[in-house]
Formats: C-alpha cells, sequence, structure tokens
C-alpha cells in the first residue's frame, strides 16, 4: 500500500511537470503579445517594453517556468495576473466552488438517470424502453451543449419561468453584496446547468452502463447465482450490478476528475464564474499565470480522481492488489 | 417412478440466423439414487437438455416444448418461482468451467452461504456452520481458514470442489453435472468423479453426468444416453452400451477412445463436423458422416426402438441387425475396418 503511494505520488510529480510545462510552451506558440495586452490599448512601445521586462516575458521560456516554479516552491504561489496584478490563488479559490458545484451536482444527476435506464435497457433488449433510450442516447451524444442549454434556458426559464436563467449562489454563507444564498437557493440556482452538463455524460453513461450489464448476465457466475436459486433481485444486485459497474467507476473517476479543469460550455451559457469561464477569459487576455493556474489544478484534480479510483477499485475488486 | 422423466424434450432457440432446434424430441430418465449419463459431442444438444430442465435457458430466446417430470411436476410447463424453489434445493446443477462460474468479487464462504440463506430461513451463523460442513464433505482442506478466501485464491479442482460444495449444501435429490472434470487436468479429473461417487452414496442423490468422455461413463453404473444433433442416437445401461453398442456414432466415439489392451497405430475418429442444427440433415442426422448409410438413411429418420434382446437398450439406426451385431463386435475387438 505505501509502496503503491509513494510509487503513485512520484508519477504525480512526473504528470505535474510535464503538463504545466507543455502548458507554458504551447502559450507562447499561439501569435499573441502579452506583454503589449498587461501594458493597455495607449501604452507606448517604450512602456510595453517595460511591462515585458517586469513580467520576465523578455526571457526565454524555460527560465520563465523556472521562475514560475521557483514562486510555487519557494513562496507557495502561483504567481499574480499578468492583466489585473490579481493572485492567482484567489482567481483559482473563487471560482473552484462553483465549478465543484456544477461537476459533483451534474454527475449524481446523470448516474441518477444512467442507472436504471442503462439497467433496465440491458434486461428488456429491443424492448419499447430500449428503443427509447437508444433515442436519447442519440440526442443526448449528439446535441451540443450550448445548443441544449440555450434551449433549456428558452424553455424552462424564459417561456415557463421554472427556474433562473443565468446567476450562482453560495452554498455557504453568502458573501457580501450577493442577492442570494443557502443550499435551497444554491441548487435551484444549479438546476438548469446540472441538466445541461449531465446529459451529454447520461447518454453515454447509459450505453455503458447497458452494455456492461448485458455482459455481465452472460457471465458462467450469474448461471451459477440462477442455478443456486437466487431470487432474479438478489442475483441482480449482489452479482450483476456489483461486476458490472466495476468499469464505470474507473471512467467516472476519470470524467469528474477531466471536467473539473472546467465546463467551459455550460458555465459559458449559464454566466457561472467557474473555472472554465476564468479559464476562456485568462486566454482572451493572453493572461498566462491564471491559465497555468487553471491547469495546475486540473491536473491535481485528474490525479486525485485516478488515485481514488484505484483504491476504491482495490476495495471492490478482490482480486486487485495494490502495491 | 423415476425421479426425473423427460419426455419427448424439445428446445429452440430464436438466433440472428433463424430459429436453432437444439434438442429435438429427447426422452430419458432417472432414478432416485441412480446415475445417468448424457454423451455427445459439442452441439449435440447435452448441455441444452439439462438447462431445459432447470429452466435456465434464456427465455427471452428459447421456448421449450415436452415433459420433464421431477416428482409429479412437469418442469417444462412451472412457473419460474416454482422453479427457483426447486433449484438449489432439490435439483442443483454444476458446471464445466470452474473458473468462471464463481462471482470474483465474494468470497467462497459468502456464495456457499446464500446458496443456503435464499432457501432457508436460519441466521448467517448457522448458514457458515453448514458451509464448513460442506467444504469439508468434498475434503478441501482447511476449511475454517479458506473459507473466508476469493475465487482466485483457488485451483481449479479446488474451484470445483467448492461448486461441489455449493450443489450439496442442501442435500439436493437430483446432482445434475455439466462436464464437471472438462477444464481439469487429468489427475484432478481422477479425484473430482471420484469424490462425487463417493458423495453420491453419502448423501444417495441422483446424479446426471454430461460428458463427451465415454471413458467418464465407462466408470459410472447406471444408464447412458448417447444424443447426436439434438436427438437420442442410442440409450441404454453401462454394460450394454459398452458390450453390444448398435449405432455407428457409439461405434465412432468407442473408436476414438484410447485403449490399453489394444494395440492400434491412431485413434479412429469420425469423419466431419457435427452439422448446423439452423439447417440439420435430412432422414437420420448421422447419415453425412456415417459410413454405413443407406439411401433409407438420407431419407426416413430412423425411430428410437427396442434393440433384441433387451427392453431398456433403445437404438434410432437403419441398419440391419446382423451388421450392427458384426460391426460392434468389430469395434470392441479394437481392429479397424478395412475400407475406412
Amino acid at each position: 500500500m505505501w509502496r503503491f503511494l509513494a510509487r503513485r505520488l512520484l508519477w504525480a510529480a512526473f504528470t505535474f511537470f510535464v503538463v504545466t510545462f507543455l502548458t507554458y510552451v504551447i502559450f507562447f506558440v499561439i501569435p499573441a503579445d502579452p506583454a503589449k495586452q498587461a501594458a493597455g490599448k495607449l501604452a507606448t512601445a517604450e512602456q510595453v517594453e517595460r511591462v515585458s521586462k517586469y513580467l520576465h516575458l523578455d526571457e526565454p521560456i524555460w527560465k520563465q517556468y523556472i521562475l514560475w516554479l521557483k514562486q510555487l516552491v519557494f513562496e507557495g504561489s502561483l504567481g499574480r495576473s499578468f492583466v489585473n496584478q490579481q493572485d492567482v490563488t484567489d482567481i483559482v479559490r473563487a471560482s473552484a466552488p462553483v465549478t465543484i458545484s456544477l461537476v459533483f451536482g451534474g454527475a449524481i444527476l446523470w448516474l441518477l438517470v444512467s442507472i436504471p435506464i442503462g439497467v433496465l435497457s440491458a434486461l428488456k433488449p429491443r424492448s419499447l424502453l430500449d428503443r427509447g433510450s437508444m433515442v436519447f442516447v442519440l440526442v443526448g451524444i449528439s446535441a451540443h451543449p450550448v445548443w441544449i442549454g440555450l434551449i433549456f434556458a428558452y424553455v424552462f426559464g424564459y417561456k415557463l419561468g421554472w427556474t433562473p436563467i443565468t446567476g450562482y449562489c453560495d452554498f455557504f454563507n453568502p458573501s457580501a453584496g450577493s442577492t442570494c444564498g443557502g443550499p435551497a437557493q444554491w441548487a435551484y440556482h444549479m438546476i438548469l446547468p446540472w441538466s445541461t452538463f449531465a446529459l451529454l455524460f447520461a447518454a453515454l453513461y447509459v450505453r455503458l452502463i447497458r452494455a456492461n450489464v448485458m455482459e455481465t448476465m452472460n457471465e458462467d457466475y450469474v448461471r451459477t447465482a440462477r442455478a443456486k436459486g437466487a431470487p432474479p433481485n438478489q442475483v441482480m444486485k449482489s452479482h450483476i450490478l456489483r461486476n458490472s459497474m466495476l468499469p464505470v467507476v474507473t471512467i467516472l473517476g476519470m470524467d469528474i476528475g477531466l471536467a473539473l479543469g472546467g465546463a467551459i460550455f455550460t458555465e459559458s451559457i449559464f454566466s457561472l464564474n467557474g473555472l472554465g469561464r476564468s479559464l476562456i477569459l485568462a486566454y482572451e487576455r493572453s493572461d498566462l499565470p491564471v491559465i497555468v493556474g487553471i491547469v495546475v489544478f486540473s491536473t491535481i484534480m485528474v490525479i486525485l480522481f485516478t488515485l481514488i479510483v484505484d483504491v476504491l477499485y482495490a476495495i471492490v475488486d478482490p482480486r486487485i492488489r495494490l502495491g | 417412478m423415476a425421479l426425473l422423466e423427460v419426455e419427448n424434450l424439445r428446445t429452440r432457440f430464436r438466433t440472428d440466423d433463424g430459429i436453432v432446434q437444439a434438442v429435438d424430441g429427447v426422452t430419458f430418465a432417472v432414478d432416485r439414487g441412480k446415475t445417468l449419463g448424457i454423451v455427445g459431442e459439442s452441439g449435440s444438444g447435452k448441455s441444452v437438455s439439462c438447462l431445459t430442465v432447470m429452466g435456465l435457458n434464456d427465455p427471452h430466446t428459447s421456448t421449450s416444448e415436452g415433459v420433464a417430470r421431477f416428482e409429479g411436476v412437469n418442469l417444462i410447463e412451472a412457473t419460474q418461482e416454482e422453479l427457483r424453489k426447486l433449484r438449489g434445493t432439490r435439483i442443483a446443477m454444476i458446471f464445466q468451467d470452474p473458473m468462471t462460474s464463481l462471482n470474483p468479487v465474494k468470497s467462497i464462504g459468502w456464495q456457499l452461504q446464500e446458496a443456503v440463506l435464499v432457501h432457508r430461513n436460519i441466521s448467517r451463523k448457522e448458514a457458515r456452520a453448514r458451509a464448513l460442513e460442506v467444504m469439508k464433505a468434498v475434503r478441501i482442506p482447511h476449511p475454517e481458514r479458506r473459507i473466508d478466501d476469493y475465487p482466485h485464491q483457488f485451483s481449479g479442482g479446488m474451484r470445483q470442489r467448492v461448486m461441489i460444495a455449493m450443489a450439496l449444501i442442501n442435500e439436493p435429490d437430483l446432482l445434475i453435472a455439466d462436464e464437471p472434470t472438462t477444464a481439469l487436468d487429468v489427475t484432478t479429473q481422477a479425484q473430482i468423479l471420484d469424490l462425487m461417487r463417493g458423495l453420491q452414496l453419502d448423501f444417495g442423490m441422483a446424479i446426471i453426468m454430461v460428458t463427451h468422455d465415454l471413458g467418464v461413463v465407462a466408470e459410472m453404473d447406471g444408464d447412458v444416453v448417447v444424443m447426436y444433433a439434438g436427438r437420442v442416437a442410442e440409450a441404454g445401461n453401462v454394460d450394454e452400451i459398452f458390450t453390444r453398442p448398435q449405432h455407428p456414432y457409439t461405434w465412432g466415439l468407442l473408436g476414438s477412445l484410447p485403449r490399453l489392451d489394444v494395440q492400434v497405430d491412431r485413434l479412429v475418429q469420425i469423419a466431419g463436423q457435427p452439422p448446423s442444427l439452423l439447417h440439420p440433415p435430412s432422414g437420420c442426422r448421422f447419415h453425412p458422416r456415417c459410413p454405413f448409410a443407406m439411401d433409407v438413411c438420407r431419407t426416413t429418420e430412423p425411430l428410437l426402438a427396442a434393440s433384441p434382446g433387451s427392453a431398456t437398450h433403445l437404438q434410432a439406426c437403419h441398419l440391419a441387425q446382423a451388421d450392427k451385431d458384426r460391426e460392434a463386435a468389430r469395434v470392441l475387438a479394437g481392429t479397424q475396418r478395412t475400407d475406412s
């Protein structure tokens, strides 16, 4: 177990370096002049040059990267925004809860939808329900989240007036100046974003769960369970579900980790100031420190959730030993 | 009255290519405490017959007709719930591949206890005690230490012992063993067969032994049914099948068995492949592979009839009795047909 964790941490550090350095390289490949943007439209050439020097943008990429690393390791700081000198840690800290709310709420929603539909359509292949779920899957996979979000906002928010169209409410104590807060308001404002975000995943997971359950139903040990006279619901619960959910756990962990980097489309439509929206904003302003800060956060999330999945897996499946 | 009487059993599967008549009018019976061997190649319908009796075929894709009377109850017409209550208590079944027949994420003890708990209202503790008892009965070493182990920690032979223990845990009247030794190595095969014979005496249950290996059948006492392409080719007791085989298919099976008492250069194999049951051959289903096929074999299906001298020895073949006796003697002597 400890050896497993040590090895995992080493890999995590390696991944971290590769991902952040690549972010630096890619940033400088894009033809933009961050110094000019940071200095403002009216800046003289001399001012731009001073800004460039101040932000170390005149240094080679690897040197900038080392400087950034130094700052992270010795000062524990992700740096400051090129544009408004805001602390990047603060920006991530402010937007992460929004994205986390969106992703976890969405994940619960898509599991609540996809597990029953997936299992039922596996039990009755080619039935009306199975065909119906196939249509749902096709729509869910084909329709773009931006389109879905706009349709949801128009129908449920504007026409029917059931839900708010934009805005985010804090789950805990609302900050001064915000108009709403608390779990109820939070959930109320998240209904449409959750639905929009969950639809694609719900569709993918219905297919995944259906396929896994159908495969597991044909396993010899399921026949053994039926041969010993176990009632159908116990066969489903103890023998089919447990085994068919193993691959789903892996993919769920990776999807959640990845989505925590920012659900860009959903956040944009519903004006949620999450990581995805901050990322787009930072990109438009060539604000490298903010971009790297968000990349760092999502890398850590992916690494963390892969680790959680592996540990969970070892608990659920006795054949797997960590080591 | 026999414990299980199967009459004119038919099972068909709906596949993407069409209807497959896997079992086509099969009749056999097994008495309380006795053994019945069902022999045949892959696809002869022997496993499907057993799964049909157990009610374990997929109801979405299969239909069955005929009679399988177990203590007066026709299992073919019984509801799923009625069948479920018989399964594991009165009729138990073990399968070919012990490597895949146990749930990988549940401990052996849990799976053994489940077999008791789904039928009887007793505590987990009592069920565990019962599980330990049967583990001892099937001679798994150190049951107390191994009961909480998982299937992957057991060898193939040990897993088959676990399967047998699970089948015996409610002391069934009938044990259906579907090729229980096929996936095991030869020494383990012998141990498992020995174990099953001993347990049959201790528990007094009837056994249906499904196998493609006449060698397994030769070591049993009781009746044998030889199946080919969903039908019964020959049936009788072990002595009759081995001393006076009447069907060319049985001769083929016997000829393919290695023997210690006869010197042969190579074993005889039955030419060709078992037929597709999607489009079974006309007349006698064995005729395309039969070295003795006559015109009548291609057009008319031979009926299962008693052979002269024994009312229990049934066979379905058009050959004249004199030819059958001559060929049977030749096969038993181990000499090969000169014209083949």
